[in-house]
């Protein structure tokens, strides 16, 4: 363990975390509303400094300076708790994303791990424990009922999700996340893999395994980050808020922040995974200069950014489904799906491998 | 007596849902991008924009007293406003004109009027009944204070809303 390597580690977590995530957390909410407001022919917040950009921080400070107010029947211990359980799992996860290709030579991924995906699963199905939690620790019946149904949303779609990009690692042949964008750029983007060995006729054939396992994966991860049309465990109309009903001041921004962070996190999975990470068609990686560095990671935020527009776009398109709705389509459906789309993947595999 | 509501039946196309799940972010997008262009006129800012010229004339709006021609007051404070006010929202005090003024046949004016605009509920009862047309309901719709004292409107205000009125009671005249 050099001293280096400490250094640069520590630069990556406090600039990946103080000086994208986070902000980009408070932006996604004002987006949201923005979005929103667009989609229903409404302005939204365009008060607060030019075109209503410092509405977050405003925002922040309306949500410090509120009463921090626990209920008598609370469990207190847990019902503080919660709010951190909530948030700590979509932040340590963007951990093992790659981000970018190099910047000065170093690799920009916090922890290359060799069980990637697998660590982003593991952590990521914690976050069900900060609603679970807190709407347990509430001792109040609509959070009660928003984190049995957290639980059981999140058992109808860990499956499909786990299963769904199975075919991805099964292509690229390990699970690290680096890897899989080095795959990418050499073979082509999962959800267009025409580049390089366009000629052979299977590797057209894979793009339709991988276009159902994308369609599976992120319909998983809208239930995951419990976004419309999934979000059954805040569902305002029935459960009058959900799991975070009970919770005020910054208990209440901490869930938001990790709903937001969990979507980013989320996004940035999809993107590695599928979208090629921070690879552009033309533009080279960070070994032929530091400014090509920084344009990777560019390119990469870019990526998730609009992957968060689609989440958002969704959000305001569709009604929520029942919650009987959804645990058929999980265990119906994309289970079966995700299944099937393995053992297509697997008959076409011996085609393409060279 | 039970009814059964026939579901539709769905052909494939329509048990696949995607074609209309496309189709509604179709039109989201549409309404979306309209607004980003700025197609989409719908909100007015308000404090930058007013919609105070297109106001009806008959619009009700904060109560006010009137001067006529000369700078009196046209409020003779006979009350009846006072009387009439369903919120009971208006207070007089009303005063002597002394004998050497040249309003003296008047005989009372109103040493104080307050209206607390917390209470009116802007009926336009005391336009109404004014038998001096002393009071009119004008435009302005924005009132606000800090606190319950600042929401009264006391006579220098009303005044100072309603202005001068050139109207049809002339007969306080010298003349007449």
């Amino acid at each position: 363990m050099d001293s280096f390597f400490i250094i640069t580690s520590l630069l990556k977590i406090i600039g990946i975390l103080f000086v994208v995530i986070l902000p980009m957390v408070s932006y996604a909410v004002y987006a949201e509303r923005r979005v929103s407001a667009f989609i229903q022919d409404r302005l939204g917040p365009n008060r607060v400094g030019p075109a209503g950009l410092f509405q977050p921080i405003a925002d922040m400070f309306k949500l410090l300076l509120k009463e921090d107010f626990t209920p008598r029947a609370a469990n207190t211990f847990y019902y503080w708790l919660a709010p951190c359980l909530a948030v700590m799992p979509a932040i340590i996860t963007i951990a093992v994303v790659p981000f970018g290709s190099t910047l000065f030579g170093v690799p920009m991924v916090i922890a290359d791990v060799n069980v990637g995906i697998l660590f982003v699963f593991a952590i990521a199905s914690l976050g069900v424990y900060g609603i679970v939690i807190g709407g347990w620790a509430s001792n109040s019946k609509y959070p009660f009922l928003g984190g049995i149904r957290s639980s059981a949303q999140m058992l109808s779609y860990e499956l499909s999700l786990g299963l769904a990009v199975v075919p991805v690692f099964m292509v690229v042949g390990n699970l690290q996340l680096t890897s899989v964008v080095r795959y990418q750029i050499a073979h082509g983007w999962f959800i267009a893999a025409f580049v390089g060995d366009w000629i052979n006729p299977w590797k057209w054939l894979l793009a339709v395994p991988m276009i159902i396992s994308f369609f599976v994966f992120m319909i998983a991860i809208f239930a995951e980050t419990n976004r419309l049309p999934f979000d059954l465990p805040e569902a305002e109309q029935e459960l009058a808020g959900g799991y975070n009903t009970e919770f005020s001041s910054m208990k209440f921004a901490l869930y938001f922040l990790g709903e937001y962070a969990a979507m980013i996190t989320g996004s940035a999975v999809v993107v590695t995974l599928f979208f090629g990470g921070w690879h552009f068609p033309g533009i080279p990686d960070g070994s032929h200069g530091w400014i090509f560095g920084l344009i990777n990671i560019a390119v990469f935020f870019t990526k998730v950014t609009v992957v968060i527009f689609f989440f958002m776009w969704i959000r305001w398109t569709l009604p929520r489904f029942r919650y009987d709705q959804l645990m058929r389509l999980g265990w119906l459906f994309f289970f079966e799906i995700a299944l099937v789309n393995i053992f297509l993947v697997a008959a076409i595999l011996p085609f393409i491998r060279p | 007596m039970a009814i059964t509501v026939p579901r539709p039946k769905l052909n494939w196309r329509e048990r696949l849902y995607m074609p209309a799940i496309v189709a509604g972010l179709a039109i989201t997008f549409k309404h979306f991008k309209n607004m980003l262009l700025g197609r989409t006129k719908v909100t007015m800012q308000y404090p930058e924009q007013k919609w105070d010229s297109s106001l009806p004339d008959h619009y009700r709006g904060a109560p006010a007293l009137v001067r006529d021609e000369d700078g009196r007051v046209r409020c003779v404070a006979c009350q009846l406003c006072e009387f009439i006010c369903p919120p009971r929202a208006i207070k007089i005090v009303s005063g002597e004109i002394p004998s050497k003024d040249r309003f003296a046949k008047v005989e009372k004016y109103p040493e104080a009027f307050d209206i607390d605009m917390i209470r009116c509920i802007f009926c336009g009862m005391c336009e109404e009944v004014c038998p001096e047309q002393a009071i009119f309901l004008r435009k302005d719709y924005a009132i606000t204070g800090f606190t319950r004292a600042d929401m009264v409107h006391h006579k220098e205000k009303l005044l100072e809303i309603g202005g001068v009125m050139h109207g049809v009671v002339l007969k306080w005249n010298e003349k007449k």
